[in-house]
């Protein structure tokens, strides 16, 4: 497929890994905006879509996991390959740019060379130059996870990302972390969007009515497209339900299909899934659900430099953090897709121009702020990541943060898929740590817990993660532990994933009726008490001031 | 920058890394046995259900285990020569397995009720079809009732 | 505890005969399950409402036996075939014997 192929030329291109100190001249040299957006362009409907911002405005560094394990069906199969079996599947040579922006692989090194990702004004550059070629044959989507987890977005409520993204003018969204926002304001934010926020599958749970729309319809290059919206199936579980009590969510897999058949019904002959649903749950529903042609999907992080099929629906996955754009050019005809091409555009920020337009704005919301974001906490020794299904050295500093300022024996820090990276020698700066830890229920609890009631919370958070269904999973990551020691079996039942759980400083089994105290964050429980995580983690920075962490070997995985 | 909280209050009500559900659930578990085998027995007259003909629409994953969402709907043309008489509605990790019978009729048009349940922890919800004609059809559907979640 | 008006939606007032009608109750009950334990591990009585029945035009169209694994605040809905205009009258039973009567009206042409 041509895609496929420009992007391994692309790779091609700036394979080599170069001697420091002139390589990222040459690798800027040789990776240009025209070879990034080039695109043979086919048929007569574009879709671009974005998702997973989570608040970031501005070029980031995001190292891909190198742990991504899929259970049962899925076992091997993509996005559940990380690193070089990626690289492999997709023929992408190492160490080229195409391989740093999908994996993990030599991220420190590769991350001075090509530089950072993502940033709103490039990601508009992008989206303006398809919109500038295909004129009325584009369709641009946001899947959710857009408004939330930024300085800029926490202080304002998500009103820096509304007004950036109304620029780039989407024709729908949906959403997950907009909803830990509240009710309230999610609401009043969607009455007056501009474009619709769809949400099949939210009902109030007083008449089990619908809250939001569930399609859109937009006719583009003679083709009438049905837009449905899905947002994240679980939130009211995952992130806290008293924000939103009146609402419930859930896959809703009847509905759905009795919204596919009403949008043929209604004329439509491509039907398009705005899924927050995450990858496997969607691809599981490709193949229960009748009559959806493409879906878009998100929340799982996963940057896919391919589509994938499931019977005949194609599944996209667009990546994280504004680090990818997704184009899909499709040739509908009679009802049907007859060809398509595709094309995840990595979003290089030192190729890719910056749009003044968004630039401007973007600037707008930052100003007030940027003095005292940039102010340095300390300095990161070692790469700072987050993704991987068991820990991250982000979390590692997390729960060390946890365990040292609020003195507790054990840690436990969510699995968030989302947080950037920060290179070796890098300032953290009060930004940085903003970008790991700004939700709307930061409060840092700290309490007793006994050995069961610990055991009881990782082998359920294991569950949403290892269920061999994926209608069961969350599509979070497995919580952080500080302090601890455990050895997981994916392959087991509930109940039975976790042994060997052992308090690292005691050298000791953990006792399942003795008390310890456990410190964490981002309790779903409402009133829960304590500073906020930023404020624990920076007074712990600064008074390091050098963060070292290494890659940690508490979690024992076997089964893989 | 000054942290104006003391770093060993400890928090005696609430949370784990995003704890929900079982504290407050109305119900305590299943101990010891639950009578779904009588119940059935009891509404079925020992005659085996046959699997199909009835949907139950449940959640996946309960949002709350002290409300859970639950549709029941059975094929049927709904006449007076052949509809749907009674569903019992049983679930096996509750102190007692019941939770609510419907009774239809040709004049219900449509075999299809919607409430809300307990549900004390993850089990199977089972709907039972009893036809006008003595027959029994049958469905079941686990609900996961979860303490916590960490997604994102 | 039957103080509480029952809320009722019809998806129909005017229905053509044979046209399916939807019905969504709420009623306000605490549905005390008779499992919990007080402060002094004494066991709350139970008290729940055990039966709903659904009248249109005197006839019983739909009805409903509720143990007390249904919620508080029971809410319920179900369809009906369009017969005939008249009331439409839902009651629901209080373990104590008491009623709640809530009525709405449907035409049918």
């Amino acid at each position: 497929m041509l895609s496929r192929r420009d992007f391994v030329q692309l790779a091609a291109a700036t394979a080599a890994i170069l001697p420091a100190g002139w390589t990222r001249a040459l690798a800027q040299q040789r990776l240009t905006q025209a070879d990034l957006l080039k695109f043979d362009s086919i048929g007569n409907v574009t879709l671009v879509h974005v998702a997973d911002i989570h608040g970031q405005l501005i070029p980031v560094h995001f190292r891909e996991p190198s742990v991504n394990i899929g259970v049962g069906e899925v076992k091997g199969l993509v996005p559940h390959l990380t690193g070089k079996a990626l690289l492999d599947r997709y023929k992408i040579p190492a160490g080229s740019a195409a391989a740093h922006a999908l994996t993990f692989e030599n991220f420190a090194a590769l991350g001075k060379t090509y530089g950072k990702l993502g940033g709103l004004d490039r990601v508009s550059t992008i989206v303006k130059s398809i919109r500038a070629e295909r004129g009325d044959r584009t369709v641009f989507l946001d899947g959710g996870d857009t408004w939330t987890n930024s300085y800029t977005a926490l202080q304002s409520k998500g009103q820096d990302m509304i007004d950036c993204m109304s620029i780039l003018k989407p024709d729908a969204m949906t959403g997950h972390w907009e909803f830990t926002l509240g009710e309230k304001r999610v609401k009043e934010i969607t009455e007056k969007l501009g474009f619709p926020f769809l949400a099949q599958n939210i009902r109030d749970n007083e008449w089990n009515e619908p809250v939001f729309e569930s399609t859109a319809y937009v006719e583009r290059g003679g083709v009438k497209i049905a837009i449905i919206g899905q947002a994240f199936p679980y939130t009211p579980i995952a992130n806290p339900r008293w924000m939103i009590p009146k609402w419930s969510f859930g896959i809703r897999e009847e509905d759905l299909q009795a919204n596919v058949e009403k949008a043929r019904k209604a004329g439509a002959s491509l039907v398009v899934l705005l899924s927050h649903n995450g990858f496997d749950v969607d691809r599981k529903l490709a193949s229960r659900v009748r009559g959806i042609d493409v879906i878009l999907t998100a929340h799982t992080h996963d940057a896919l430099p391919d589509v994938v099929k499931a019977g005949k629906t194609l599944l996209v996955a667009s990546g994280s953090h504004g680090k990818f754009v997704s184009r899909l050019d499709l040739e509908v005809r009679n009802g049907e897709i007859k060809d398509f091409r595709f094309k995840l555009i990595p979003v290089f920020s030192d190729a890719i121009a910056s749009d003044p337009e968004m630039n401007a704005r973007i600037r707008q919301h930052r100003e007030p702020h940027e003095k005292m974001l940039r102010e340095k906490i300390g300095t990161a020794q070692t790469l700072i990541y987050r993704r991987g299904n068991f820990n991250g050295t982000l979390d590692d500093v997390i729960c060390d943060a946890l365990i040292a300022e609020r003195d507790a024996e054990i840690a436990l820090s969510p699995g968030f898929r989302w947080g950037n990276s920060l290179l070796p020698g890098q300032d953290i700066t009060r930004e940085d740590i903003y970008n790991a830890t700004a939700i709307s229920y930061p409060n840092v609890y700290r309490m007793q817990m006994t050995g069961a009631r610990i055991k009881e919370i990782l082998e359920d958070v294991a569950d949403n993660l290892f269920n061999p269904d994926p209608y069961y999973q969350q599509g979070g990551d497995m919580v952080r532990v500080g302090g601890l020691s455990y050895t997981i079996d994916i392959n087991r039942k509930i109940g039975e994933r976790i042994s060997n759980l052992v308090l690292i400083r005691k050298g000791q089994k953990l006792d399942p009726v003795k008390e310890y105290t456990v410190s964490g964050w981002a309790s779903v429980n409402e009133g829960t008490e304590g500073p906020a995580i930023w404020d624990v983690v920076t007074s712990h920075i600064k008074k390091k001031g050098a963060v070292a962490p290494r890659e940690s070997a508490n979690v024992k995985v076997v089964g893989v | 920058m000054k942290l104006n909280f003391d770093r060993r209050q400890v928090l005696v009500l609430g949370a784990g890394c995003a704890l929900t559900g079982l504290v407050g659930v109305d119900f305590a578990s299943a101990q010891g046995k639950n009578d779904i085998n009588e119940v059935i027995g009891k509404f079925t007259g020992g005659k085996a259900p046959t699997m199909g003909r009835v949907k139950l629409d449940v959640p996946e994953i309960a949002e709350n285990g002290n409300t859970v969402p639950m549709t029941v709907s059975v094929e049927s043309p709904m006449t007076a020569q052949n509809y749907v008489q009674e569903v019992l509605i049983v679930a096996d990790g509750n102190p007692r397995s019941g939770v609510a019978t419907f009774h239809f009729g040709p004049s219900t048009g449509i075999a299809e009720a919607n409430t809300r349940i307990r549900l004390a922890s993850t089990q199977n919800v089972t709907a039972i079809a009893k036809m006008n004609d003595g027959s029994f059809f049958s469905t079941t559907k686990e609900v996961k009732v979860t303490i916590g979640g960490c997604g994102g | 505890m039957a103080e509480a008006k029952p809320r009722i939606k019809l998806d129909k007032k005017e229905a053509k005969k044979g046209d399916i009608i939807e019905v969504k109750a709420l009623v306000s009950h605490i549905m005390e399950t008779g499992q919990r334990k007080d402060r002094e591990g004494k066991v709350i009585p139970r008290k729940i409402l055990n039966k709903f029945t659904c009248t249109v035009n005197g006839k019983e169209v739909f009805s409903a036996d509720f143990e007390p694994a249904v919620s508080a605040n029971p809410y319920i809905q179900f369809k009906f075939k369009a017969e005939e205009s008249g009331p439409v009258v839902l009651t629901w039973i209080d373990d104590d014997g008491s009623k709640i009567v809530g009525e709405d009206s449907i035409k049918v042409s």
